[in-house]
């Protein structure tokens, strides 16, 4: 009857308090026909898991621009994975320096997106590696 | 019913484990879960529903985050469901009110769902009522259901809900003529929250005011609109429930209390005056009604095919068949 939607969960974890990037990517995703949950500020990696979890989102998408990125990714993908969690992707945008790059996808993060990201690209990604049954 | 042994396997996964339970969810907001929801319909009926509505900003998301610790306080498992719209242009949706709802986290006795309208313009979306029958059937005590209530249609929570509480703001345009219009008819409790705001007492006065100019009636849902049944009285008192204004403040948590209690108080009119039969029977002969409509269309359709159908509509359009002709002709070509 009704189409399927892909449900996004957009947060900041951490104490980082810039919050226009991930603003400006909900709303596009919005835009774009998907169902974004916004969680706010300060999440802590737990609070953003147990969230994925309840919602039954198909992507988390993370916000950082703190530098705290090396701890923060790492934690939310071992409670992921604790909670059975494993077809739900995660995006990542906001500063990451690019040697980080390539570390960050090997643990399994499938998209990241910088300063100065078009959003269509962002959206463009999530389509692709979302597979709705 | 209750006898651990006899519950359908989906019972059994829900109770047990919130991934379950979220999952299934999706699956019925994406209309693919007939036979659970037939599975677990008898295993419901416990837990009270409560509508919280009000428009946009009144302060619904922060007082709900109150009301869920205070249950939580009680002992009393709560699952709350918060209904956001969808944005008309994209199909797409963006679902804030979890941003007020932080300091539950961490509770194994309280989850909490979004979901967005699509497309459906009663406040609530076409799912959402069977979202609330999965999470009274996962046994939570309570079920709130957060709702956007702007205007004079949105009033299907009263349909979804026991306790229907409709939040007022002072400041937000004291819009008296919209207060009586269409939302207060349906409010079991009213609150006024923000009340550390100026302007609560014209705000209170109005709603006085309002509620003065009603009658004595109960307001139930019936044949998709709200109709007066006159009011059954309360065994020994006199009269109906008197819909009573609170102030609250959702920053603090100031109010909550006396709020609980007049849910309290509600439901136990519900059930005592037998308003509670009265309510879930015209609710649920509704809602047959118009699933029997839209399976009886679906079936019409198919028999006489689509594309019938298509030049149908283009003959109205051409004049050649007025719009009642058109549809006692498709009905009569379905044999
Ligand atoms: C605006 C700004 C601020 C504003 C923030 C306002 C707000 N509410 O957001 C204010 C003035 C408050 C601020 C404060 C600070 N800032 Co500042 N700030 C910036 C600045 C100039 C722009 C950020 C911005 O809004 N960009 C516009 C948005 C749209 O872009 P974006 O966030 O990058 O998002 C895009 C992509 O990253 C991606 N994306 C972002 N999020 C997501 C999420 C998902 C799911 C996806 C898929 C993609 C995605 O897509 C977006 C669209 O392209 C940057 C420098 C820069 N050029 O990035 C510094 C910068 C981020 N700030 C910085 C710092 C150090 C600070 C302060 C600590 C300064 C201080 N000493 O006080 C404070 C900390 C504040 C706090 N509490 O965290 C540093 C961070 C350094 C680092 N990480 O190593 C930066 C990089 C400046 C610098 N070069 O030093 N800041
Ligand atoms: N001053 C004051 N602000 C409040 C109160 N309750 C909520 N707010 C604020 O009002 C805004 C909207 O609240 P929210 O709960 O999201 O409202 P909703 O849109 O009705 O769900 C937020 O900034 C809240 O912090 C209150 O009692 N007093
Ligand atoms: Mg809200």
């Amino acid at each position: 009857m009704a189409e399927r939607k892909i449900r996004v969960l957009v947060a900041k974890p951490g104490l980082d308090g810039h919050d226009r990037g991930a603003k400006v990517v909900a709303r596009a995703l919005r835009d774009a026909g998907m169902e974004v949950i916004y969680t706010g500020l300060r999440q802590t990696p737990e609070m953003i898991v147990e969230a994925a979890l309840q919602e039954d989102v198909d992507v988390i998408g993370l916000s950082i621009l703190s530098g705290a990125h090396m701890a923060l990714v790492p934690r939310i993908l071992e409670l992921m994975k604790a909670h059975d969690l494993n077809d739900v992707k995660v995006v990542l945008g906001g500063i990451i320096p690019d040697e980080d790059v390539p570390v960050l996808k090997q643990m399994g993060v499938s998209g990241i997106f910088g300063p100065g990201s078009d959003t269509q690209e962002i959206i463009e990604h999530i389509r692709k590696v979302v597979s709705l049954e | 019913m209750s006898d651990v042994a006899t519950l359908p396997p989906i019972v059994t996964a829900i109770r047990e484990s919130r991934r379950a339970l979220a999952r299934l969810l999706t699956r019925i907001e994406n209309h693919a879960a007939a036979s659970e929801l037939a599975a677990l319909y008898p295993f419901g009926g416990k837990a009270h529903l409560i509508g919280v509505t009000g428009a946009p900003g009144t302060g619904k998301s922060s007082l709900v985050n109150w009301m869920a610790k205070a249950y939580r306080a009680e002992g009393k498992t709560v699952s709350i469901l918060a209904v956001d719209p969808t944005s008309p242009f994209s199909g797409g949706a963006v679902l804030g009110d979890r941003i007020r709802m932080r300091d539950l986290h961490g509770d194994s006795g309280v989850f909490i769902r979004s979901m967005a309208t699509r497309g459906n313009l009663g406040g609530i979306a076409r799912t959402t009522k069977d979202m609330i029958r999965a999470l009274d059937a996962a046994g939570f005590d309570i079920v709130l259901i957060e709702t956007v209530g702007a205007g004079q249609s949105e009033v299907e929570i009263a349909s979804a809900a026991q306790t229907v509480i409709v939040v007022e703001a002072p400041g937000l345009g004291d819009d008296v003529q919209a207060i009586k219009a269409g939302i207060l008819e349906i409010a079991d409790i009213l609150v006024v929250n923000k009340a550390d705001n100026p302007g609560v007492e014209s705000t209170l006065r109005a709603l006085r005011a309002a509620l003065d100019l009603g009658h004595r009636v109960e307001r139930v849902m019936h044949h998709g609109k709200l109709m007066d049944v006159p009011a059954v009285p309360v065994i020994g008192e006199d009269s109906a429930w008197q819909t009573p204004i609170l102030q609250t403040i959702a920053t603090n948590g100031t109010g909550v209390s006396e709020l609980l209690t007049k849910i309290a108080e509600h439901r136990a009119y519900l059930q005592e005056s037998g308003v509670q039969r009265l309510r879930e029977r015209a609710s649920i002969s509704a809602e047959i009604e118009e699933r029997l409509r839209d399976l009886l269309l679906a079936r019409l359709i198919e028999r006489v095919g689509a594309a019938h159908v298509q030049a149908t509509i283009e003959r109205v359009l051409r004049r050649e068949i007025d719009p009642n002709s058109a549809a006692q002709a498709l009905l009569a070509d379905s044999g």
